[in-house]
C-alpha cells in the first residue's frame, strides 16, 4: 500500500513538473494559465491520494477528500478571475492566436 | 418548500465535511449536527443558491455520471496539454471563442464554467449574459454553434438534469 501510495505521489509530482515547464514554455498569459490550472489541480490530487494511500494509519481520508474537493472548486476560480482580469487590463494574447471573440465584442460596444 | 430543501442540502453538505473531519463518535455526530443546523438557521436567507439543485433520482444519478465524465475529461485533458508543452513544436492554436449555454441557474453555470477550465484546452475569461469567452488552445471551429457543440454540450446535458 506504500509502494502504491508512492508511485501516485511520484505521477501527481510529474504532473506538477509537467505544469511548470509548461507556465516556462507558453507564449503568452493564457496559454501559461492553462497549463499552470490543469496540471496543479490533477497534480495537487494525485499528490494527496499518494499521502493518504501511503499513510492509511493516519486515518485521514475524509479530510484529504475535503482537501480535493476544495482544490477542485477553487482553483478553476481563481485562474478564471487571473483571465479575466489579464483581459480586461489589455495584455494582448500571443501572436500565433487565430481570433479573439471578446477583444472584438468588447470594440463593438456589446459589452460594458 | 424550496426553502425547506435548501436548508436539507445545506445540511447535509455541512454535517458530510463534519463527519470527514471528525471520528465517527455519538457525540462528535450530535454535536456536528447541532451546530450544522445552527449555522443553516442563521444564513437561511443567503441558501437560495441552492434552491436550483434537483434532489429527483434522475438528478442524483446524472450527478454520479457528471463526477466520473468530469474525472476522465480532467485526466484527458493533462495527457493533453502535457503532450502539448514537451513537442519541441509547441502545437498551439489558440484564440477566445464564444460559446452559448442554456443553462439558466447561477449555480449551473458556475459548474459549467469550472468544468470548462479544467477540461482539454479550455479557458473561461469571461461570461456575459448566455454567453461565455473562453480561451481554446486549439481553435477547431469559428462559429459559435461549432465551439459550442465541441467545449459545452458534453457538460450541459448532465448539468441540466441536475439544476433545471
Amino acid at each position: 500500500m506504500e509502494l502504491l501510495g508512492s508511485f501516485i505521489t511520484l505521477i501527481g509530482s510529474i504532473v506538477l513538473f509537467l505544469g511548470a515547464l509548461g507556465i516556462f514554455r507558453m507564449p503568452d498569459v493564457y496559454n501559461r494559465m492553462q497549463a499552470g490550472t490543469k496540471a496543479t489541480t490533477l497534480g495537487t490530487i494525485l499528490f494527496l491520494i499518494g499521502i493518504s494511500l501511503g499513510h492509511a494509519e493516519c486515518g485521514c481520508f475524509g479530510k484529504i477528500v475535503i482537501l480535493i474537493v476544495f482544490v477542485l472548486v477553487t482553483n478553476p476560480v481563481s485562474s478564471n478571475a487571473l483571465a479575466r482580469a489579464a483581459h480586461s487590463a489589455g495584455i494582448k494574447l500571443t501572436e500565433r492566436s487565430v481570433k479573439d471573440d471578446l477583444k472584438s465584442d468588447r470594440e463593438m460596444g456589446e459589452l460594458k | 418548500m424550496r426553502k425547506t430543501k435548501s436548508a436539507f442540502i445545506g445540511v447535509v453538505i455541512l454535517f458530510a465535511v463534519w463527519v470527514m473531519l471528525t471520528d465517527l463518535s455519538t457525540q462528535e455526530m450530535l454535536f456536528g449536527g447541532g451546530t450544522a443546523l445552527f449555522i443553516v438557521f442563521l444564513f437561511r436567507k443567503k441558501l437560495a443558491v441552492l434552491e436550483d439543485v434537483k434532489l429527483n433520482p434522475r438528478a442524483l444519478i446524472s450527478m454520479v455520471i457528471y463526477l466520473f465524465v468530469f474525472l476522465w475529461e480532467l485526466l484527458k485533458s493533462n495527457f493533453d496539454v502535457a503532450m502539448r508543452v514537451i513537442s519541441p513544436s509547441l502545437p498551439i492554436n489558440p484564440g477566445i471563442v464564444k460559446v452559448k449555454t442554456t443553462l439558466k441557474s447561477p449555480l449551473g453555470r458556475a459548474a459549467l464554467a469550472n468544468s470548462i477550465t479544467l477540461t482539454p484546452g479550455t479557458l473561461t475569461v469571461e461570461m456575459k449574459g448566455e454567453y461565455f469567452y473562453i480561451h481554446w488552445i486549439d481553435v477547431t471551429s469559428d462559429n459559435i454553434e461549432g465551439a459550442t457543440r465541441s467545449i459545452v454540450s458534453n457538460f450541459e446535458k448532465y448539468l441540466e438534469i441536475i439544476f433545471g
